[in-house]
């Protein structure tokens, strides 16, 4: 197993509020890790960390190590603008852009310099066809993206991420507003999209865990729970509270 | 008691609303009636003849227009900025407020005193002369805190998780602000233009010392030259010439026409504004 994000002895706060409490995580790579919890637990900063776009917030404040294939990406010399590129992001907010399918996927692709022709358009159509929904939307990519349904427009934003050509995809509870046909095909789609990408999946809900991911950690309060293979987290969890949290104790 | 009281207070609600529709319909109407005897094509495509007594208003037609573009080719690059900056760049909550009580100061001001700056700055110091483009840049100052507002109002509708997601793609600060919040925010931002432009339009003191001519016989032709304007042309009808039998006629065609165009330009903002609410699907 490779290593591709790995966190070490990492704090985190928003002002006084003490967010995350020394993590230490390695996230394999191509693999689904799911980061669960729940509300408040911190699984959401702890995704934001990876592409640092905690940075947006003002009064945050970091410490420890964050690495990505072994570079800090919290150093001074990291580029953000190329590490949010190689860490790309999917919301919980469906959010495409007030624009054409097409150009939603060529967003990322344009601030990266591609300007345009047909090199852009082969990738967008290649990145759309990644987040199976080319055949959905194929002969009006011209199409404000507000026209498709609710989880076409989450593919549409994955296809938006894929487009950047990232080494991580980023899932912030990305099926917490879709119904569960939409959620079922987002699922398979992250199923297919491991096998080139590193991902990592915030959820809340526990069956979206067990389903989607190879490894699993269960935070609470900040704390890093437990981590590891996602059989064994759901089969022999070593902490109580794991447990306690599986078997709907709390949540 | 208290029912009486009840009733007085419906009655003065209602009497107030029908008192303002009525000064609406009144001066409407007043306008209308008066103004459109003297309207017809030549009114309006010609230039006036006999010592303003006959003819038409055209050249003050044409030069309210290159004023009211003017103004806005300068007050809306410079109101988006600030907007700009205000909503995204500044840091300071204090910094922040002392800037928008400044623009709503700017907003408060009457309208011959910025004749008068216009006149001390831009024609006499900058020597631009009596010109459209010290008419312009006087009028520009005047919409500013229009633009100023209604292009903060729509920056501010923005969600931000639009903001989020050209972040989370490795957009810039100003990338973002111009290829993911401008573009949604352009409608908004329109609004308050074409509001501002309506307001130039229709600005007399400003442009008394800064552009306005009483006749001139040819149109401008370059951005220095001093202009007609429908404003000021009802001022200049009303006040000089010997033979108000047949200029106050004039007048009012003229007050006829400019009413008709700043109604109309205010219609379309509030087209598009409406056009925006049913469309917008976020």
């Amino acid at each position: 197993m490779v290593e591709k994000i790995v966190t070490k002895t990492l704090d985190f706060w928003y002002d006084d509020f003490h967010a995350l409490k020394n993590i230490n995580i390695a996230i394999p790579e191509k693999a689904v890790t799911a980061i669960m919890g729940p509300s408040g637990c911190g699984k959401s900063t702890l995704l934001r960390v990876f592409n640092r776009l905690n940075d947006l917030i003002e009064g945050t404040r970091l410490t420890g190590q964050v690495l990505l294939d072994g570079e800090d990406i919290y150093s001074d010399s990291m580029d953000v603008s190329d590490l949010r590129r190689r860490v790309g992001m999917v919301f919980q907010s469906v959010n495409p852009f007030p624009k054409s399918i097409f150009e939603n996927v060529a967003y990322g692709l344009r601030i990266h310099g591609w300007g345009s022709g047909t090199k852009l358009a082969t990738r967008v159509m290649e990145s759309i066809k990644a987040a199976a929904l080319w055949d959905e939307v194929d002969g009006h990519l011209h199409k404000s993206a507000f026209d498709l349904s609710g989880g076409q427009q989450q593919r549409l934003c994955i296809a938006r991420a894929i487009a950047n050509e990232p080494e991580v995809i980023l899932f912030d509870e990305p099926c917490s507003a879709l119904d569960p046909i939409s959620t079922a095909k987002i699922e398979e789609l992250i199923e297919e999209l491991k096998q080139r990408y590193t991902i990592v999946i915030v959820t809340h809900n526990i069956q979206q865990a067990a389903r989607v991911s190879d490894y699993t950690a269960f935070m609470l309060l900040g704390d890093l729970v437990e981590f590891g293979k996602t059989e064994q987290i759901f089969t022999t969890p070593k902490d109580e509270r794991t447990e306690n949290y599986l078997t709907g104790k709390f949540g | 008691m208290r029912r009486e009281k009840q009733i007085l207070g419906l009655l003065a609600v209602r009497f107030s609303v029908l008192f303002v529709m009525f000064s609406l319909f009144l001066i409407l109407v007043f306008v209308l009636v008066r103004g459109v005897r003297v309207i017809d094509l030549g009114f309006l495509l010609q230039p006036p003849k006999a010592g303003m007594t006959k003819g038409g208003i055209f050249p003050a037609i044409i030069g309210t227009f290159y004023l009211a573009i003017g103004s806005i080719a300068f007050a809306l690059p410079l109101g988006v900025l600030t907007a700009i900056y205000l909503t995204e760049y500044a840091r300071l909550k204090r910094w922040v407020r002392i800037i928008k009580i400044g623009v709503n100061a700017l907003a408060g001001v009457p309208s011959v005193v910025f004749g008068l700056f216009g006149l001390a700055i831009f024609v006499k110091l900058f020597g631009f002369g009596v010109s459209i483009l010290s008419g312009s840049l006087t009028l520009g100052i005047l919409i500013l805190p229009i633009v100023i507002r209604a292009s903060e109002e729509a920056i501010i509708a923005v969600p931000r998780t639009f903001r989020e997601a050209s972040f989370a793609l490795g957009a810039s600060k100003w990338q973002t602000v111009t290829r993911a919040v401008l573009p949604s925010a352009l409608p908004g931002i329109l609004t308050g233009a074409i509001l501002g432009i309506g307001r130039a339009a229709g600005e007399t003191a400003p442009i008394l010392f800064t552009a306005a001519t009483f006749y001139q016989r040819r149109l401008p032709h370059s951005v220095l030259d001093e202009v007609m304007a429908l404003p000021y042309h009802i001022y200049a009808l009303m006040t000089e010439g010997t033979k108000p039998e047949f200029q106050v006629p004039i007048a009012y065609g003229t007050a006829l026409v400019l009413l008709s165009l700043v109604l109309s330009i205010n219609l379309v903002a509030i087209i598009i504004r409406t056009r925006i609410r049913r469309a917008k699907r976020w």
